[in-house]
């Protein structure tokens, strides 16, 4: 196998790069750490699926870089936006970064705006921090914002207040909302979990447009590897508050290289392919404070060996752009299952 | 909107007309006022022309609807104690009453929101425990208590304060005080626990991440959410304006509406205390009723009327 760079070289296409970011949260009692070392990075205009089951620090990444998490969490390692840092940098100019350059939308739409605020005041709110447009112009570029993210009768809608709304149209409010302050990048965390089957395929549509009108990135954090494989370039899997996986989105579909990603892989249902029993990965996800030493998949992973527990594996790139953290990864061959094809079309 | 008003309005009149019941019975069946007020030893002619004249001889069914139809006409009887009306005397005593528990709702207002506010800002901190600690303290020492180590440390160690009485508004200091401090640390308490939930909800994230600066977040995102169930304890308050002083008032002999109402039980001056409780069930009721309204003005998922109306 050729030697490849273990870390993608930076270029100037690069939009955010994130390298050994840590985080831990002070319980009380115990400091528990529940991110350790994210290498992530995005460029302009790239779409990045980030996946992995609930807690294994996909969202708590996102949220460390913008610095949302609260007093309790200590963050470490670095995280640039166009080459300038991000960590640290204070609360004046970080709110700035904050829906200005990373928007961010979120689970419940419906408990992320304000209840008690009008529909519209909530959009004219971003508009007057990011674009410094206040009065009867802000009210008009909500409009044209709501009219854009789909929402019918747009004027009149911007008197109501969140609880008159659906999801599915909160959630056009949040990307509206997103939208008003131009950002380069927009994470959408779990952006269509709490919504109907549905609503969630015209979300993703609205969110596809919306990402060919403006050009802007987009990290798509989700536990549901149909919907990456539909929408992003390039797909990062986490477990444990590691990335193990990184590829474009095909190649991993096609190749998946770390025992995890493979499982994942073999628990979807085969809609094309013959029918064969879905499989379950055995075990459960360790609570952060109990992880086991060395890699902490070995203990449910079917191609464990004795030095899989020592030390944790790094960061290998087994092809161009597609890095996996498994000591044996290269070793394991086994045919690219069908049910993958099936999943990245 | 007006049938929302209608049924409010036809309930506050019950709790009125409940109130005024309990109170007639209670007090009826508590203690004769004709023995109480002429002497025991009153020869038994006079006792028996005082009940006539009162009317106390009647059925008490019979005195009961006749109160009622009275009260409709706006008359709410005399006092057996000196003749005149008792809305009269009960009115000449809220100025007094007025001029402590104002003060002291300001008070209350003045430290408690702002102390739970930022108490739920800075939380765990010295700050945070400290209000904690003096908001239970405040909360669990009984007025009377409190009033009394007030009197025993300014007015008798210290001779700062007057111990009583009402000449000038030095004499208004210590009561004030007393009322106020158990009121704020209510509110302090409710305004910290509503702000720390406010501070957990995904909205006030959802903020943040859209890059309202934190005082913004506060101000505009978290307190008017945190209002909510802060109105209904200061609203409560409201309602206790007249009447909410009764054992302070008797601590430092403050002439006000409560004294006014504790003298009138010891003496069954009936009319008057009748009155005196007639006004505060009315107070709560109009509080109450401020309350719903600012309610659904702070929180539109709470119009009632709004939704009971058009017919969602």
């Amino acid at each position: 196998m050729v030697a490849l760079p273990d870390v993608e070289p930076a270029t100037d296409r690069r939009l955010v790069d994130i390298r050994g970011l840590t985080v831990d949260f002070d319980m009380g009692a115990r400091v528990s750490r529940v991110l350790h070392g994210i290498d992530l990075s995005i460029d302009k205009g790239e779409v990045v699926g980030l996946v992995g089951e609930s807690g294994c620090g996909k969202s708590v990444t996102w949220l460390a870089v913008l610095g949302l998490l609260g007093p309790r969490a200590h963050v470490g390692g670095i995280a640039t936006l166009g080459g300038e840092p991000l960590l640290g940098i204070g609360d004046e100019r970080l709110s700035r970064v904050r829906g200005g350059r990373i928007a961010m939308i979120f689970q419940d739409p419906t408990a992320c705006l304000n209840p008690v605020k009008r529909i519209g005041a909530q959009v004219c709110e971003a508009l007057h921090l990011h674009r410094g447009i206040v009065g009867e112009r802000a009210r008009a570029e909500a409009r044209r914002l709501l009219d854009r993210v789909g929402i019918a009768a747009a004027a009149q809608r911007m008197n109501e207040y969140p609880h008159q709304m659906s999801g599915g149209m909160n959630q056009r409010v949040m990307i509206a909302t997103a939208l008003a302050g131009e950002p380069d990048l927009l994470v959408a965390d779990e952006p269509t979990t709490a919504l109907d089957a549905t609503i969630q395929a015209q979300i993703l549509d609205l969110l596809r447009e919306v990402r060919r009108d403006t050009g802007m990135a987009m990290v798509l954090i989700s536990h549901d590897l149909g919907v990456v494989a539909e929408n992003c370039d390039r797909v990062a899997v986490m477990y444990c508050g590691r990335v193990v996986e990184q590829a474009p989105a095909e190649r991993l579909f096609e190749k998946p290289s770390h025992p995890y990603t493979r499982g994942l892989l073999a628990a979807l249902p085969d809609l094309a392919g013959p029918t064969r029993r879905l499989e379950s990965i055995p075990g459960n996800v360790p609570e952060p404070w109990n992880l086991p030493t060395g890699c902490a998949f070995a203990p449910r992973c079917g191609a464990c060996r004795d030095f899989c527990t020592g030390t944790v594996p790094p960061y290998r790139a087994v092809a161009a752009g597609h890095l996996v953290a498994c000591a044996r990864a290269g070793f394991l061959h086994h045919a690219p299952s069908a049910q993958s094809s099936a999943v990245a079309r | 909107m007006m049938r929302y008003l209608a049924i409010r309005g036809l309930r506050a009149i019950l709790t009125i007309a409940f109130v005024v019941t309990f109170a007639f019975f209670i007090l009826r069946l508590s203690g004769d006022p004709a023995l109480l007020i002429l002497s025991p030893e009153a020869p038994p002619e006079a006792v028996e022309a005082f009940r006539k004249s009162w009317g106390l001889d009647r059925p008490l069914w019979e005195q009961y609807l006749r109160y009622f139809v009275a009260i409709f006409e706006g008359n709410l009887g005399r006092s057996m104690r000196d003749g005149r009306p008792a809305l009269d005397l009960v009115m000449d005593r809220v100025p007094a009453t007025l001029m402590l528990t104002l003060p002291a709702f300001a008070l209350k207002l003045l430290i408690g929101v702002p102390a739970g506010i930022f108490a739920a800002l800075r939380r765990n901190s010295f700050v945070d425990r400290l209000v904690i600690v003096c908001s239970v303290a405040g909360h669990s020492v009984p007025s009377f208590v409190l009033g009394l180590v007030l009197v025993l440390l300014f007015a008798v160690n210290l001779n700062w304060l007057p111990s009583g009485g009402a000449d000038n508004w030095k004499h208004a200091i210590l009561p004030v005080v007393t009322l106020g401090t158990a009121g704020a640390a209510i509110i302090a308490r409710f305004t910290r626990s509503a702000m720390l939930e406010v501070l957990g909800q995904p909205y006030v994230r959802a903020a943040l991440a859209k890059g309202v600066p934190w005082p913004s977040v506060v101000w505009r995102h978290a307190l008017p959410n945190a209002a909510i169930p802060t109105v209904t304890i200061i609203g409560f308050m409201v309602g206790t304006l007249i009447a909410g002083a009764v054992v302070v008032e008797s601590v430092f002999s403050w002439p006000g509406v409560g004294r006014m109402l504790v003298v009138g039980v010891a003496n069954r001056d009936l009319a008057v205390v009748q009155c005196v409780l007639l006004l505060v069930a009315m107070c709560m009721v109009a509080s109450n009723f401020t309350v719903d309204l600012l309610y659904g003005w702070i929180d539109p998922r709470l119009r009632a009327w709004a939704t009971g109306a058009s017919g969602h």
